[in-house]
């Protein structure tokens, strides 16, 4: 199917639902990265490490409990959530002083030493985790029968996203949130809690990517290194839909997911550099990123 | 800091660098392969430390420099059939010209863009040699029976060759250390302690940090051709992230803006990961380094140079100022 005349209509729906389910994955993460970013001014490199402790959480939850999968898709993210706060609490805090930089540099140390004891665990090999028997099967969407897991993953990923998005912009709490992304000092001389808000937006930030771990354990392999790959490509994701902005990176997880696997049908080796390709034309046309404010662009 | 690289001192401190350069391969039980590529991180480091240490740039791309003129190294002698010489320069030359125009890009942001950018960028030239299997041999890398021709040097012997590098090494550290003392230098350090005062007395701060960048991929691409030559092997690691973070850790863990700094961490870096994957944690080492880096990141951020030169000062007789915290890079707005 890599020539571009005989690749018909239906071909190319099927082609956006993959995209869709990619672009899923991606926006999950970026919204993660963002309202962690823009609170912390942290870019947070063990976000794929937490992406894949999510899957892992589900993992081992269904082999020594016999976790089902609903309920790991509520267990895992509270638990990496958590896991996230205890570790804002106990190392990312300490550096908040500092230049960001070392922030940096703190997570992606996490990264190493998470990554390298979940290899210490549970091998190099990786798992495989069953799709739900509800969820098995396809689907027919009129012009293809598409696997069903994947419709509920583009489903799921679109909810929690508008869930994330409303919870942002619509309610009091994200109006705090984002009071104290836009202007900390003033907000926290409101009588605002501004470092609980911070905690806060660390752990529901991470737990985001353990949610989109374990929405993706059935679709893959569970391995401690799955978060390598897909973290540098929601970074590059991130810088084109400009940094910290919620709707920017919902938005550009998801064009991205969509633009990759079309690229991908013209020309398959052309998927994975795209983003990256995207990424260092948008810098140039447009600095602080699609969604940015200019403010942001230094 | 910078006092260490000049003066009688910072001759004293170059003399015993080089004597254990020279002496580290006849030390019973270092095979000589590993001593040579402990010299060549000892390169990455320092083109590393120029960038981070003296221009304020935290680059997490520099495995596309470490690892593309690898590549193109070995792409020279394999495919191009060229003499050893030769793949050393177009591996350099490779390097320079990508930071060139990667620089361009990426030296109009500062701080953690400036790092994201790097890193994007590192992982687009990764994804290539990737997916270019047929060029790069791909997942499997590029290995080759010899180290090239070398004008018939003995270059397959490993002392030879480790004193070929160890000499490479100390002109280019040489070099550097002459660069970062030259006034060129002083406005890097300037830029780097106030960027719009080094702007508003008429320094071209975007080209200044541009010259850096591209300098410090030229010795970081150098450092990787005679990384490969050495091991006669190029693989995907050399252009993944993990290799920008290990040249960041073993940097940051020697003390920035010291150049010898650099180069005692990447020492320190290197035989520390030998000796653990000699435990039974194996090739799970990150588990340590990680944690170390980490320590040092949370208590001793000058790293060790950095903490002993202050250590000393402490104990003068004439107090001096406190050496401050060091500054990574510009702050971004809060």
């Amino acid at each position: 199917m890599a020539a571009g005349d005989d690749v018909t209509i239906d071909y190319i729906l099927t082609q956006v639902f993959n995209g869709l389910v990619v672009g899923g994955f991606y926006a999950l993460l970026a919204l993660g990265l963002s309202i962690i970013f823009g609170l912390l001014r942290v870019v947070n490199f063990a976000h794929g490490t937490m992406y894949m402790l999510g899957a892992f959480v589900a993992y081992y939850g269904a082999q020594w409990v016999g976790l089902p999968f609903l309920a790991a898709l509520v267990v895992a993210p509270i638990v990496v959530g958590l896991f996230g706060i205890l570790l804002e609490r106990l190392l990312l805090h300490r550096l908040y002083k500092l230049d960001p930089l070392y922030n940096l540099l703190m997570t992606f140390a996490l990264v190493l030493i998470i990554e390298d004891l979940m290899r210490l665990v549970a091998g190099s090999l990786g798992s495989p985790y069953p799709i739900p028997d509800w969820l098995a099967g396809a689907t027919n969407l009129g012009f293809t029968l598409y696997p069903t897991y994947r419709l509920f993953v583009v489903a799921v990923c679109l909810v929690v996203c508008f869930i994330v998005w409303y919870a942002i912009e619509r309610t009091p709490l994200g109006a705090r949130l984002r009071a104290a992304t836009e202007n900390p000092s003033l907000t926290r001389a409101l009588g605002i809690n501004v470092d609980a808000l911070v905690t806060l937006a660390f752990g529901v930030g991470v737990g985001l990517a353990g949610f989109a771990g374990v929405l993706n354990a059935p679709n893959t392999n569970v391995v401690p290194q799955m978060g390598d790959a897909i973290i540098i490509t929601t970074f590059a994701i991130v810088v084109i839909g400009g940094m910290g902005s919620i709707l920017g990176s919902i938005v550009t997880g998801f064009a991205i997911g969509v633009i990759t696997t079309i690229g991908a049908v013209y020309y398959p080796p052309i998927s994975s550099t795209l983003p990256f390709v995207l990424m260092a034309i948008v810098l140039l046309v447009r600095p602080a990123g699609l969604f940015g404010s200019a403010e942001g662009a230094k | 800091m910078i006092a260490l690289l000049g003066g009688r001192r910072g001759f004293l401190v170059g003399v015993v660098t080089l004597a254990i350069g020279i002496v580290l391969p006849l030390v019973p039980g270092v095979y000589t392969v590993f001593a040579a590529n402990l010299v060549c991180f000892a390169l990455f480091a320092v083109s590393f430390d120029l960038l981070l240490g003296f221009a304020g740039l935290l680059s997490f791309g520099q495995a596309l420099f470490w690892g593309g003129g690898g590549y193109l190294a070995m792409l020279s002698l394999l495919r191009w059939h060229l003499p050893g010489p030769f793949a050393i320069v177009i591996g350099t030359a490779y390097a320079a010209l990508a930071a060139l125009i990667i620089g361009r890009l990426a030296v109009r942001r500062t701080g953690i863009y400036f790092a994201m950018i790097t890193l994007a960028l590192a992982q687009l030239q990764y994804f290539l040699v990737f997916q270019l299997g047929d060029v790069t041999g791909g997942e499997n890398g590029l290995t080759s029976e010899n180290r090239g021709a070398f004008f018939g040097l003995p270059v397959e012997n490993d002392m030879f060759f480790y004193y070929f590098v160890l000499a490479c090494a100390v002109a280019v550290v040489a070099l550097t250390i002459r660069i970062v003392r030259s006034p060129f230098g002083m406005v890097l350090t300037a830029m780097r302690e106030n960027e719009q005062r080094a702007q508003s007395v008429g320094y071209q701060v975007d080209r200044f940090k541009l010259v850096a960048f591209v300098m410090s991929g030229t010795i970081a691409g150098f450092a990787g051709t005679l990384y490969a030559l050495n091991n006669r092997l190029v693989g995907l690691d050399a252009v993944d992230w993990h290799t920008s973070g290990k040249v960041v850790m073993m940097t940051i863990l020697g003390g920035i803006g010291t150049i010898y700094g650099a180069i005692a961490g990447a020492g320190l870096f290197e035989s520390l990961d030998y000796f653990v994957s000699k435990t039974p944690i194996g090739d799970k080492t990150n588990v340590v380094m990680g944690t170390i880096f980490a320590i040092v990141i949370l208590t001793a951020r000058r790293g060790l140079v950095g903490e002993i030169l202050s250590a000393l000062r402490d104990r003068a007789p004439t107090p001096l100022e406190p050496e401050p915290e060091p500054e990574i890079g510009v702050a971004d707005t809060v």
